[in-house]
């Protein structure tokens, strides 16, 4: 039935993985192993595949030897089945008659006894040279793209991420759920590392959004439901009641944060003593210049930090990145405002990192602020005085300090809402409730669902000049596939054997994409292979067995099957 | 029954999604589980035909592992509802077929459930080492 041109001809590469799989399974052995299997032309090891001279091999030998199919034996094919395809697209081998046998992910990692971890991986190539044995040559097939993208966020984050997508050419639509522009940043009076009137930045930056051309802005909206995939993704917002669609190319979801509750800490007293405060209401009576407690200006403010951050029995074990310089900026404004006032910052670290951080801290301390390194274990009322408990870890003892006013550091935390956004676009969280990123280094404004892209505090606490680097880099990303235009989409569908379909019509049934529909003239069904996902459900349906999924035909696995039962 | 050298033989087909992208998040945090088991990769736990598990089952494997997205979760909106529905059925055919039906396992796991897919397999491999080889495998390897 095959073709002397079809006539299998492998070449399985095992990959090394520098001592990641090699420590563990005997690659020698199971390129050894591999070059009798049947088919196979020639077997190689080699330290990393994925390399460019690794790469460079199996190019040329799919030339030299007129290969026909590749097998790599190496990591998990979502990790590197593009780069091994592109590899055999160029040495003249079709890229979908390549296959991956996950040596490391489902072998080395997971195995320590050398010879069990080799025998398995024997196995697993033997699987995967049985499956390209069968796998057919594919088309690669490309979607249009809506050109736009939804921003998911009104706040600083929102906000760049929309003006540079406008800005590019394209429309930008940005989803708010409050009744205004500008997030958490606009109940801010000043800002640090230079006490710059949060004003001056933020007003025009809204202006600019709101005045440009491009970009649509909706408030009191929230996104109610997100189909398709990236390059065509149909968004429904509702808005007042109503509900409207928008197709875009890509999403930016800038969501923010929501303050830490203090009075999840009863320990200091928050909602409890009028003189205890959060730095947040703090910003708000430095605006106004009301510093007053109990009928008179303070003699002495204590700021509290860490307050809901690094604080494992909480759940919280990150650093909110903000709060130190938040302590810092306000603690020189009430130094400005009252002269006469004591000022003591009591903090575990001082972190005074980026730039003009540092030297922002040193403002504060010759601004005449306190900084004593001490625990806050509790705060309590002594007539009409605050005190508070501090272990002092310098001098490791327990003191007391009498205060007017205790301001606590709140740091940032995970919306409430974060777990809806999460289940509507399949974005995992880390452990710490934000937003998961694609990979840690490489990939932090990405997510795993293509087209989808982070930016701002949804995925870390972060300070301003970082979220708008990081909004800006989500929209540079998210412009790709709209500048380009096309997106590639999945050439691994499924296909109606019309000869043996007998028309019952239930893969129409079974399909949520509706892509199978029934031939009105010859009473067949038909795939539509725009709309097919590539799941299989109506192939398993199929009674008559007229549907495979290329790919995945019984064929495929039914030869791995024979294999790993063996 | 049970042998103290034996080591079943399990294959798995597993979605690509959710099980077998939590399979690689147990081999990237290095997540130790007994070798037993083979994976053959789908796109869903939908589109796994009961003529593949009772082939296997058939050829002699010891076990037969089904992974899919959690209910809610597929990334085909209802894949794992259908394997869930064909799985009850195909159980009864596994026992026809004189078969134990405990030898076929549908279970939920995650992309982000690493440990969950090795306490799975670990799990499996104590309950088929329970229950020894595959009675089939004997009759037909005569």
């Amino acid at each position: 039935m095959m073709s002397e041109k079809s006539k299998p001809r492998i070449g399985v590469y095992v990959c090394h993985c520098g001592t990641n799989i090699a420590a563990t399974v005997d690659v020698e052995a199971v390129a050894e192993y591999a070059q009798n299997l049947p088919g196979v032309v020639q077997a190689r090891h080699y330290t990393y595949m994925c390399s460019d001279p690794g790469q460079t091999l199996i190019k040329e030998d799919c030339r030299a030897l007129g290969l026909n199919r590749v097998v790599v034996a190496s990591c998990s094919p979502r990790m590197h089945e593009p780069t091994f395809r592109a590899a055999a697209q160029e040495g003249g081998v079709n890229s979908y008659r390549t296959e991956m046998a996950n040596i490391r992910e489902q072998c080395s990692w997971v195995h320590h006894d050398k010879e069990a971890a080799t025998r398995k991986a024997k196995v697993l190539v033997a699987s995967a040279v049985a499956k390209v044995t069968h796998l057919e040559p594919l088309e690669e097939r490309e979607a249009g793209v809506h050109p736009g993208t939804l921003v998911i966020g009104g706040g600083v984050a929102g906000l760049s991420a929309a003006l540079d997508v406008a800005e590019a050419g394209f429309p930008a639509y940005i989803v708010e759920k409050s009744d205004r522009l500008g997030g958490h940043v606009a109940e801010l009076g000043h800002t640090f590392p230079d006490l710059e009137p949060t004003a001056d930045w933020l007003a025009p930056l809204i202006r600019r959004v709101e005045e440009h051309p491009a970009i649509t802005v909706m408030l009191d909206a929230q996104v109610e439901e997100v189909a398709g995939f990236v390059g065509n993704f149909e968004v429904t917002v509702l808005q007042g009641g109503q509900a409207q669609q928008i197709d875009v190319g890509t999403i930016v979801i800038a969501t923010g944060y929501q303050l830490f509750d203090p009075s999840r800490k009863p320990e200091f007293g928050y909602g409890r003593y009028p003189g205890v405060l959060t730095t947040w209401e703090l910003e708000q009576r430095l605006a106004t210049g009301d510093l007053v407690v109990a009928g008179r200006a303070p003699q002495d403010v204590a700021f509290i930090k860490c307050v809901g951050s690094r604080d494992i029995q909480l759940g919280n074990p990150y650093c909110s990145r903000v709060c130190c310089m938040v302590a810092a900026k306000q603690a020189q404004m009430v130094r400005q405002a009252l002269p006469e006032t004591r000022v003591t910052v009591f903090y575990i670290d001082v972190r005074a990192f980026g730039k003009r951080g540092e030297e922002f801290y040193d403002e504060a301390r010759e601004a005449g602020v306190r900084y004593r390194r001490g625990n806050v274990s509790e705060v309590y009322r002594r007539g009409e005085r605050l005190v508070l408990r501090v272990e002092d870890t310098f001098l490791r003892r327990t003191v007391e300090h009498e205060t007017d006013m205790v301001v606590l550091a709140v740091g940032m935390e995970p919306r409430d809402d974060t777990g809806v956004i999460s289940a509507l676009l399949k974005l995992p969280r880390s452990a710490d409730g934000f937003f998961l990123e694609a990979h840690p280094k490489l990939g932090p404004v990405d997510t795993t669902t293509n087209g989808v892209f982070l930016a701002g505090c949804c995925q870390a606490p972060k300070d301003i000049p970082d979220t708008v680097a990081q909004a800006k880099a989500a929209a540079s990303s998210a412009l790709i596939p709209l500048i380009r235009g096309t997106v590639p989409v999945i050439s691994e569908t499924a296909i109606v054997d019309a000869e043996l379909c007998a028309g019952c019509g239930m893969c129409v049934d079974v399909c949520p994409y509706g892509a199978p529909a029934l031939d009105p003239l010859w009473g067949v069904s038909r795939i539509n292979a725009v709309l097919c996902k590539g799941c299989g459900a109506c192939a398993v349906t199929c009674p008559s067995k007229a549907i495979c999924l290329q790919q995945f035909t019984p064929e495929q696995i039914m030869a791995q099957v024979d294999v790993l039962t063996v | 029954m049970s042998d103290e050298s034996f080591e079943p033989k399990i294959v798995a087909f597993l979605c690509n999604w959710c099980t077998y992208t939590g399979a690689d998040l147990a081999g990237t945090s290095r997540i130790q589980y007994p070798p037993n088991v083979r994976i053959i990769r789908l796109m869903c736990s939908g589109s796994v035909d009961p003529t593949y598990v009772l082939k296997a089952l058939l050829d002699g494997a010891d076990g037969v592992l089904i992974g899919g997205c959690h209910p809610g979760d597929c990334h085909y909106q209802s894949g794992n509802y259908k394997a869930r529905r064909r799985i009850i059925a195909l159980k009864e055919i596994v026992k026809q077929a004189g078969l134990d039906e405990e030898r076929v396992w549908l279970r939920w796991v995650s992309a982000s459930e690493g440990q969950r897919f090795a306490d799975v397999v670990t799990q499996m491999v104590g309950a088929l080492k329970e229950k020894g080889p595959n009675p089939l495998r004997q009759e037909w390897a005569v």
